[in-house]
């Protein structure tokens, strides 16, 4: 049996989370206080996934960056692929929030948009 | 002289706020007057997401939910004047201000709301010894540098301080490619949110040293190193403990401070705990007609808080220059922060003139695990809540009822305070 330590960020309390698993599954929860604890841990050790923020250059506008974002969360593995496939890519103004700056990011099958209009 | 019936100095999201709620409440004559070159203030530069919960329902992310409120504010067809410093404001309320095209000039505002937010610690402020080489950034400064002008300022950095916006900013050089080596913290605990301490550092293995400082900074033209120590616990280093790090940078996310030279310059009185105006339950300062919320006021963790603060005092700013303010009644109650709490907002009610419930926001000095809020009026307790643990970096509020002030004879003070039982 396999056991991973975990802080949980549910609330400010912070618990130190103890997740015993047999392989990928979970098999016991222990250290939460309540249920989203429990939660929390079951999903931060069978898929742990995160939204992605960065910047791209945009010209011919009146700002030098546009702000960007994951359109959903995509696995947290899947982080530094992400920011490297935004590495050089820039953009002509008009952009509005929403835009598509980057379709099917790093293999993801979520697209980079826009969270600023510039 | 041009006149408008509210002015209000900054278009952040307090200001933003405060105008879209005024113009709501039936006041079509407003100005906001912003320095920067767009609405939005620091949002502009927190491209991380994490925004909106509470007035939302979603996660944006800071230029986002700036976007939101500037959107309302243009479809109210609010007016606002971007690029433009104010100067002073005078005891009459007359704003000096200027810019390019106008130059100097003045406007007199019937009501005035002040939200210019705060700024950032400097090294200045922390006394650590040593030349002034280039790399040394307030962690706000590198984060408009790389999020707004795409410019790195640096490869291997130190952090000192763990507010959110140093732990935000380790993340984000790491991703832009930046080695981050560390982040101290004088404090035995974090001042960020927890959510920031797992996803900015545990995610990307930086470690956080609790109980450490700087004690020396090395290079003449450029930092070349930092120098950390722990500390004792009356945040004095312990000799034998030094610890030498390679870096061209250091960060410094040590505290924030509300913008009040306007405010001082008008004759503001001053709250010396939060360095904000002390205002009363209508968020209005001792200059009656000018309003405070934001940043300027207290200092927040989550904009969604100031964007309420700042609701209400655009709804009070229009009531008052609409004349339908409710005669004071001339009793105005106290609010005591004691035994751990070290503010309160508002820190006078004046019963005649509050809504049906106040909220009182305030923070706590120390961490405190499974103590109780203590509410009393006068010497009746009439709120004894159960938090399972108060941080200093997380605000706490409670709410009052109308009815309740009301209900107690010769109201003189509430007492708000931390009890273990």
């Amino acid at each position: 049996m396999e056991k991973r330590e975990l802080i949980c960020i549910g609330c400010p309390m912070g618990c130190p989370l103890t997740v015993e698993m047999n392989g990928k599954e979970v098999v016991s929860v222990a250290g939460n206080t309540c249920k989203r604890g429990a939660t929390y841990a079951e999903k931060e050790v069978t898929n742990p996934t995160r939204i992605v923020t960065s910047t791209v250059r945009v010209l011919g506008g009146t700002v030098e960056m546009v702000s960007v974002k994951t359109a959903e969360d995509i696995p947290k593995a899947k982080i530094f692929d992400c920011v490297k496939a935004l590495k050089g890519i820039t953009v002509n103004a008009p952009v509005q929030i929403g835009d598509v700056i980057l379709a099917d990011v790093a293999g993801t099958g979520v697209n980079i948009v826009a969270t600023k209009n510039a | 002289m041009k006149a408008y019936d509210i002015v209000i100095i900054g278009g952040g999201p307090a200001g933003l706020a405060a105008a879209a709620s005024a113009k709501r409440s039936g006041t079509d004559s407003i100005l906001i007057l912003e320095r920067d070159k767009e609405l939005g203030g620091i949002l502009n530069q927190c491209i991380h997401n994490g925004f909106g919960l509470h007035t939302f329902k979603e996660e944006l992310t800071g230029p986002e939910y700036a976007g939101r409120f500037i959107d309302q504010v243009k479809e109210l067809g609010i007016e606002y004047r971007l690029n433009t410093m104010v100067m002073d404001i005078s005891h009459e309320k007359v704003v000096t201000a200027m810019n390019r095209e106008e130059g100097m000039f003045q406007i007199q505002a019937k009501a005035v709301i002040l939200a210019m937010g705060c700024r950032e610690r400097s090294r200045g402020a922390l006394n650590i010894p040593g030349y002034r080489p280039a790399g040394i950034f307030s962690a706000g400064t590198a984060q408009r540098l790389v999020n707004m002008e795409g410019y790195m300022p640096g490869r291997k950095v130190v952090i000192l301080g763990s507010g959110d916006i140093g732990l935000i900013m380790a993340r984000r050089m790491t991703l832009e490619g930046a080695e981050v080596k560390v982040v101290a913290e004088l404090m035995p605990y974090s001042g960020g949110l927890k959510r920031n301490i797992v996803q900015c550092l545990d995610d990307f293995g930086i470690p956080l040293k609790l109980s450490h400082t700087v004690v020396e900074i090395r290079g003449k033209e450029r930092v070349e190193g930092i120098t950390l120590a722990q500390v004792d616990e009356h945040s004095k280093p312990i000799p034998g403990t030094e610890e030498d790090y390679e870096c061209d940078t250091l960060l410094l996310s040590v505290g924030l401070i509300p913008e009040n030279e306007l405010s001082r310059g008008m004759g503001v009185e001053m709250n010396p705990v939060t360095s904000g105006p002390s205002v009363n339950e209508s968020l209005e300062t001792s200059l009656e007609g000018v309003f405070a919320c934001g940043n300027v006021l207290h200092v927040h963790d989550l904009v969604d808080f100031v964007s309420e603060e700042a609701a209400a005092a655009g709804r009070n700013a229009a009531s008052y220059v609409q004349g339908k303010r409710k005669e004071d009644g001339g009793r105005i109650v106290h609010l005591k922060p004691e035994n751990g709490v070290r503010y309160t907002v508002p820190v006078t009610i004046n019963p005649e003139r509050m809504d049906e419930t106040q909220i009182v926001r305030f923070r706590v000095g120390n961490v405190y695990k499974n103590c109780y809020i203590g509410v009393y009026l006068n010497d009746e307790q009439i709120l004894h809540k159960k938090r399972q643990v108060m941080a200093p970096g997380e605000m706490e509020e409670v709410k009052l009822e109308r009815e309740k002030l009301f209900s107690v004879k010769d109201l003189e003070t509430i007492t708000i305070r931390i009890e273990e039982e």
